[in-house]
């Protein structure tokens, strides 16, 4: 059940959605996003609509694994779509008590819901086609500019990698503790709210317990490497832009002009 | 002999329907009886984890069933903490499941889970401190304060404070010292005989196993390979390291010595038996000279 979490998660590929960039891929769903939240008509976001069906198609991920994405934010989707119904004043088609539902109030759940589906998927389309240490490279590279006013830009995006790659981890782990304990007639599912919460210490404390030994064994791991924090360190990888990168950028630049225009 | 558990063409595989599913357990049949020590031995990844996860009904499994005492475990899904009572699992690296503040609370954890009566909780936990050689004073410290091998036997009372009727431990030496673990297998040695019921244990390491079991049951590729006596398994030297595992040293030793035309048993197959036979030809040279 915990296995469910797409969190993150990297379907490996050789498209030009997976070749692009990762800087490129970061500016372009900057791009994308604003695109998103300037579009207010049915022509608008239907060109939003269509560049993210356009990015899926290249990218052969496939429309399930982003639909699945969807799935935790369902009720906030359903929730928002809920209340524009209900609550946007204009012309009443229907009326129940307190209840109007308005044509305006439609059209406006519409888009609310269509604006935090697709972006929700164009950000998963962006985790699913960059592994996490290209994405942090790419947000390092992109932010290293602050460094000139001092913000670690490099320990951050480490603690960010760091993060991500223990993702996974925690959650093996998790599961782990959890069967031992069920081993030993632990609980979890049923009872009231307080005590499934109570259930949940035998599972917290080792789990709190087992990620401060690793982060403790992973410092002295990267200690015993010598490392230190970003001054003068190179990369393996170094990024590079080419032409592809910028074809795509100005495509996606056109399409926020042709949102902000239209 | 009575049989407790059965298992009954259990098959298991993970991610059923999607393109990463691989099957883990593949028509297995055994049976557990009253009063047997098996060790389960296998390479990694053959399938023997996923196979004891079903015996306490921690997965359930795809295909085929699980009896305890002739009863479908999975009949009443409600009430399967009953069956992790009395069948009781100690998985590997146990000391990471610890989390009370004193040994004594967390030995105490699953006796309480079944709903017993405190002065029966109390007599249970001392019990199985004592059966899993954890000391009077150390109750009442702090789990994390103790040693590796110290936690590892905490956990190990954990498990056994259940009384349950078949004891399942998921390598319990993994990680421990020469003498820790020789302790250890000692401590079980002595629990099965004491307690009676079933054990069972899970290892890769066959002198490990050929120390202490009754009856071995081999794991290749999802399947069972060999469930015999460990002398009979043994006598399979050639299946054994197809299956990426190896007798043990003993009886290695003791068949390198056959090669070079010296007369030891056939079936050697620990320490202390190739010990025996050295001396006992030492002894029939010395008489003969």
């Amino acid at each position: 059940m915990l296995k469910d979490i797409t969190l993150g998660q990297f379907f490996p590929g050789t498209t030009l959605a997976h070749r692009l960039d990762p800087r490129t891929k970061l500016l372009v769903t900057v791009l994308y996003i604003a695109a998103l939240f300037c579009a207010d008509s049915f022509l608008t976001y239907a060109i939003v609509t269509l560049s993210l069906a356009l990015a899926v198609r290249i990218s052969r991920v496939g429309l399930r694994p982003l639909v699945r994405g969807l799935r935790p934010v369902l009720f906030i989707v359903i929730f928002t779509g809920a209340l524009n119904i209900f609550y946007t004043p204009g012309r009443i088609l229907w009326q129940f008590g307190f209840l109007r539902v308005t044509q305006e109030g439609l059209i406006a759940a519409f888009f609310m819901m269509l604006r935090i589906a697709l972006l929700i998927m164009g950000t998963f389309l962006l985790t699913y086609t960059t592994s996490p240490i290209h994405l942090t490279d790419g947000l390092e590279s992109l932010l290293s500019p602050l460094k000139r006013v001092r913000v670690p830009v490099h320990e951050l995006s480490m603690m960010m990698s760091i993060a991500l790659r223990f993702i996974p981890t925690l959650i093996e782990e998790t599961d782990k503790i959890m069967s031992a304990q069920k081993a030993r007639g632990a609980d979890f599912e049923s009872g009231s709210l307080l005590r499934r919460a109570k259930a949940l210490i035998p599972l917290l404390v080792p789990l709190f317990v087992s990620a401060f030994r690793r982060a403790d064994e992973l410092a002295t791991a990267m200690e015993c490497r010598c490392y230190h924090g970003g001054v003068g360190r190179t990369k393996l990888h170094v990024l590079h832009y080419h032409p592809r990168d910028a074809a795509v950028l100005v495509l996606y630049g056109a399409l926020l002009a042709a949102v902000l225009l239209l | 002999m009575k049989p407790i558990l059965e298992v009954k063409n259990l098959s298991y595989t993970y991610g059923e329907g999607t393109p990463f599913c691989r099957t883990a357990v593949d028509d297995v049949s055994l049976c557990v009886s009253e009063g047997e020590f098996i060790g389960i031995i296998g390479h990694t990844g053959s399938g023997k984890s996923t196979l004891i996860s079903h015996l306490n009904a921690l997965l359930r499994p795809t295909g085929g069933q699980v009896l305890l005492d002739g009863e479908d475990i999975w009949e009443r899904p409600k009430d399967i903490r009953r069956v992790r009572f009395r069948v009781g699992l100690v998985f590997q690296y146990p000391e990471y499941q610890l989390f009370e503040e004193t040994v004594y609370r967390d030995i105490a954890f699953a006796p309480r889970n079944m709903g017993l009566s405190d002065e029966e909780i109390d007599r249970r936990v001392r019990e199985a401190a004592c059966f899993a050689g954890v000391s009077d004073e150390q109750l009442d410290a702090s789990p994390f304060e103790l040693s590796g091998g110290q936690k590892r036997r905490v956990a190990i009372a954990g498990v056994i404070a259940m009384e349950p009727q078949v004891l399942i431990l998921d390598e319990p030496t993994a990680g421990l010292d020469p003498r820790s673990r020789d302790e250890l297998l000692d401590k079980l040695s002595e629990y099965h005989k004491a307690r009676g019921g079933a054990v069972i244990i899970v290892s890769h390491s066959m002198d490990e196993v050929a120390r202490v079991a009754s009856r071995i049951i081999v794991m290749k590729d999802a399947h069972v390979l060999l469930d015999d006596t460990p002398r009979k398994v043994f006598a399979n030297a050639a299946l054994l390291r197809d299956a990426g595992l190896d007798v043990p040293r003993a009886a290695s030793i003791a068949a390198a010595l056959r090669q070079k035309g010296i007369d030891v048993r056939a079936d050697v197959c620990t320490t202390q038996e190739l010990c025996g036979e050295i001396m006992r030809l030492a002894a029939e040279k010395g008489g003969a000279r």
